[in-house]
């Protein structure tokens, strides 16, 4: 099943693994990279930080960084201070939550918390100089832990805890008394260790403070627009005047949605110099003093009748922000999506962030993941508890194609998925009898295999209101028939100068090849939020699609008008325009192009010259996509090392623009997702000193650890126009659960409960020898 | 800090620098020889992302003090493709089989995979698949990389 493009035409690029125009420039070492921009007269920076979790800085030395020739300035928090910063809180502006000052303003609340920027000839002095500041600390008790936050020393000035945000559900008498008379009440508390992005290119800025009151800034970002508007808002100056360049971008996955703390102090520092500054962000930096993700735990209380079917869910949740989150939020969203494919009549939750002497939380790949981690493994953990298979428990519960549009108990109505669908599908590329034979015989002679699966939904693309609502394209035919399209979306990888052509090229009827998107300029275009929430090819693809139909309509309109003929019969196909009947007609969008600029006495009358479109399209609120993952995997008795043996991603994402681009999505999100479950983790020790701080310790996977993923797609359009949904977090989502469910089931003759994440060897070992000895 | 005058031959040119005892290769290939091909990812020898040829060898440039290169051959990415246009067979495989999303990581896979397939040598699937595990991609799950290292395995890369 498979949509054609609206307007009518063929899709002849849509759907297709069309090789990624980006490609090319990349491989052969052309990318253009924020750190690969060099300006005449550049200076760079680096940064002094606080070795202590929580201090009071009691005098500050900078004479000798000072004096250290090349050394051009060293600024602290006061010779900030005339700018006024208090950063934003969030993408979209000011919301609520902290202080937060570029640089330490008098204490410091983390370890890596920026004291002073010393801006130098090049980065080796500034280092130099760094290493030259004497700070005098006198350092007090730091909050780490969630424990610790909950009844621990405000870690703000102003506060008399360190609640970042509260909320619950109001009390449902009902609720309680489902509870109080359900057949089966299955309990558990999962936890989710603390992660870094990792973006394979770390942060980084060059600043050119051309002109008076402009500021031209290279920055390594999600949206080129929602980096200008935040830069021009924070120093009050007019939104054009700051421009925003971002031609290549090394990954992002949330970190980048917003410039922080150091991007904002080079900011100052270039305006105050009035030189351009560089400033790279080095791997120690990246994962002592970037944003980080994750750390939460939640307990759930699941109510299920005799026949597993579930009645309600009660969810407590907390979340360590650190101390200055990206946005100061307690994850509500996850609360509201907990209840996923299944049906559940009754959800409660109470949810609270907490700030602690951390680095500062920020939105990772799927921020709500935790909602499908959660529900997914407490699902196995009722099935066993019941005496159910947990695919069958699953099957009962799943909402179905006769349920929807299927209203949350949070209020989100859910439409358009299909989590039965893919997961039958997932389900017999697994074959699960013959997995559960080949498990039998393993466990038989102490081989320990897993058969672990998720289902979830996820909503993409929000465009309920805000700067997260829209996108613009505005597309060009130039005389030479080239197409230029400048569209508000932003690649970090996404391949969206790829997937936009693609779109383009089957509204207008020409080659891909013919096809330019530009989207690394934020002037150059409208405002558009750029990556965020898996939305690009929804809005920017919906955007890109309606302009080239308003210009696919121009060039009929004209070519109907210079051959006499009615606009509905012309046909525009592979750059060739014909008249449908009319086998003596024949002339090229190049012609029609040409003329539209040149011979305006051959255009219809009235008409507006030229060949230009543009079109701000705003999505349905929401695009719901979902996914069923399956994975088979071996845990080994002896060394509690997991092997991935199989890995089934089943998914419906609507329309594919470009399968080849989805299934690199799904496959980047997965594996991130393996990496959370089995490996990586920002730990810190009782004095907030962070343990893990290159990638010796902190460690992602790499090619020995992946699995080879296999896919199946399902292709449900969704009401958006061209019918696509989003895909960029899934994999990211679903995967953890998938991967604890394997290990679970693997470790199940030791009756191992697998919720305290990351699932190390070490702690594998422990779970099995628990498992022994009770 | 010392000063050292150097000459290394970077993808058949001369590049003479007035370095410092402590400038990185890759740092001295990136700012004084301009060839940004190669990026910086990790400065600590585990990420692969700065992955140089130095006499024929694949080397992580991060590694490496620049005075250490005088009077070597070192190959960058940039020097890979024919001067015609033509890509390298490494990196023809990498965009044959989507082996790469943001590109950061991918100019060192395409060295380590140039080096190691360089004369004509044939390495099996589980050697390439083995000198990839000191590269780290974040974005691609490694799938794409799997898929080139094994058409330059096969040999059936372009
Ligand atoms: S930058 Fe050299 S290995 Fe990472
Ligand atoms: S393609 Fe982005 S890190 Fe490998």
């Amino acid at each position: 099943m498979s949509a054609s493009p609206p307007g009518g035409v063929a899709a002849r690029f849509v759907g297709q693994r069309v090789p990624r125009k980006e490609d090319r420039r990349l491989l052969v070492g052309r990318g253009l990279y924020v750190d690969d921009v060099v300006l005449a007269g550049m200076l760079e920076a680096a940064f002094v930080r606080s070795p202590h979790a929580r201090a009071r800085i009691k005098s500050l030395d900078l004479e000798a960084a000072r004096a250290l020739p090349g050394v051009r300035a060293v600024y602290t928090a006061a010779d900030f201070a005339h700018f006024g910063l208090d950063l934003f809180n969030s993408f979209a502006g000011r919301g609520s939550g902290p202080t937060v000052r570029t640089l330490a303003d008098g204490h410091v609340r983390y370890v890596g918390d920026p004291v002073a920027i010393v801006v130098a000839d090049n980065r080796y002095i500034a280092e130099d100089g760094a290493g030259l500041v004497m700070v005098d600390y006198e350092a007090e008790d730091p909050v780490v832990t969630i424990a610790q936050a909950r009844d621990g020393a405000p870690v703000h000035d102003g506060y008399t805890d360190n609640v970042g945000v509260a909320a619950a559900t109001p009390d449902d008498p009902e609720i309680a008394a489902i509870f109080a008379s359900a057949k089966h009440v299955v309990t558990g508390t999962i936890r989710h260790q603390r992660q870094a992005h990792v973006s394979m290119e770390t942060r980084g800025i060059v600043v050119a403070p051309h002109g008076e009151g402009e500021l031209t800034l290279h920055l390594s970002c999600q949206s080129p627009h929602m980096a200008a508007r935040y830069v021009s808002l924070l120093f009050d100056l007019p939104e054009t005047s700051v421009k925003v360049l971002s031609k290549d971008v090394g990954g992002a996955f949330g970190l980048k949605i917003q410039p922080w703390r150091e991007e904002v102090a080079a900011i100052a520092a270039s305006l105050k110099l009035r030189r351009p500054v560089k400033w790279i962000e080095d791997r120690l930096e990246n994962l002592t003093s970037a944003s980080q993700a994750r750390e939460q735990e939640i307990t759930i209380k699941l109510a299920l009748d005799a026949e597993g079917l579930l009645l309600a869910a009660d969810l407590d949740y907390a979340c360590n922000v650190g101390c200055y989150p990206h946005s100061n939020d307690c994850n509500t969203f996850a609360m509201m999506l907990f209840t996923g494919a299944y049906r559940v009549p009754k959800l409660a939750y109470r949810a609270v962030s907490y700030y602690s002497n951390t680095v500062g939380q920020a939105a990772y790949r799927g921020p709500w993941a935790m909602e499908s981690l959660a529900r997914e493994t407490m699902m196995d953990v009722a099935a066993r508890q019941i005496g159910i298979d947990p695919l069958v428990l699953r099957e009962r519960n799943l909402m179905t194609a006769a349920d929807q549009p299927y209203a949350m108990p949070s209020g989100m109505v859910v439409h358009g998925v299909t989590p039965c669908e893919t997961l039958e599908l997932a389900l017999a590329k697994v074959d699960v009898p013959a997995f559960r034979a080949e498990q039998a015989r393993g466990r038989a002679e102490g081989r320990y295999l897993g058969l672990g699966v998720a289902v979830y939904v996820e909503p993409t693309t929000m465009a309920m209101g805000g700067p997260f609502s829209t996108d613009s394209a505005h597309v060009r035919l130039d005389p030479s028939g080239k197409v230029s399209v400048v569209v508000s979306t932003h690649s970090q990888g996404h391949g969206t100068q790829t997937t936009m052509a693609q779109i383009a090229a089957d509204q207008l009827g020409v080659d891909v090849a013919d096809v330019t998107v530009l989207e690394d300029d934020s002037s150059r275009g409208g405002f558009g939020p750029g990556a965020g929430g898996s939305r690009q090819a929804v809005s920017g693809g919906g955007a890109v699609s309606h302009a080239s139909r308003i210009l696919a309509d121009k060039v009929k309109a004209i070519a109907a008008h210079m051959h006499n003929a009615n606009p509905a019969d012309i046909r525009i196909e592979g750059g060739q325009i014909s008249v449908a009947g009319v086998a003596e007609v024949s002339t090229t969008v190049q012609a029609i192009a040409e003329a539209a600029y040149f011979t305006l006495d051959r255009l219809p009358p009235g008409m507006e010259p030229g060949m230009e479109a543009q079109y701000r399209y705003r999505p349905p609120p929401i695009v719901f996509s979902n996914a069923a993952h399956a994975c088979v995997c071996e845990v080994s008795a002896e060394t509690g090392v997991v092997k991935i043996l199989r890995w089934i991603a089943s998914e419906d994402c609507g329309v594919m623009i470009n399968p080849a681009i989805v299934e690199g999505q799904i496959a980047g999100g997965v594996v991130q997702g393996i990496g959370g479950v089995l490996l990586e983790e920002i730990a810190y020790d009782a004095y907030g000193n962070p343990t893990a701080v290159t990638f010796k310790d902190y460690m992602i996977p790499t090619i020995h650890d992946v699995p080879e993923i296999e896919y199946c797609h399902i292709i449900t359009p969704s009401d958006s126009e061209g019918g696509f949904k989003g895909v960029g977090e899934g994999g990211a989502i679903i995967a953890p659960p998938t991967m604890v469910n394997a290990i679970a089931d693997a470790l199940a003759p030791f009756g191992a409960r697998c919720l305290d994440l990351p699932l190390t060897p070490t702690k594998i070992l422990e779970l099995i020898e628990a498992g022994e000895k009770g | 800090m010392s000063q050292h005058s150097i000459e290394v031959t970077v993808n058949g040119e001369a590049v003479r620098a007035e370095v410092e005892a402590r400038r990185t290769l890759g740092d001295f290939l990136r700012i004084d020889a301009g060839r940004t091909g190669l990026h910086l990812g990790c400065e600590h020898g585990v990420c692969g992302a700065c992955t140089v040829m130095v006499d024929g060898l694949a080397v992580r440039s991060c590694l490496m003090l620049a005075v250490q290169a005088n009077g070597r051959d070192v190959v960058t990415v940039e020097g890979l493709a024919h001067a015609d246009g033509t890509l390298h067979p490494a990196q023809q495989a990498m965009k044959d089989e989507y082996g790469l999303q943001c590109g950061f990581c991918t100019p060192g896979i395409v060295m380590t995979l140039a080096a190691l397939t360089a004369d004509g040598a044939r390495p099996t699937e589980a050697a390439l698949r083995d000198a990839l595990s000191g590269h780290l991609c974040r974005c691609t799950g490694y799938q794409g990389i799997l898929r080139a290292a094994r058409r330059l395995a096969q040999g059936t890369a372009a």
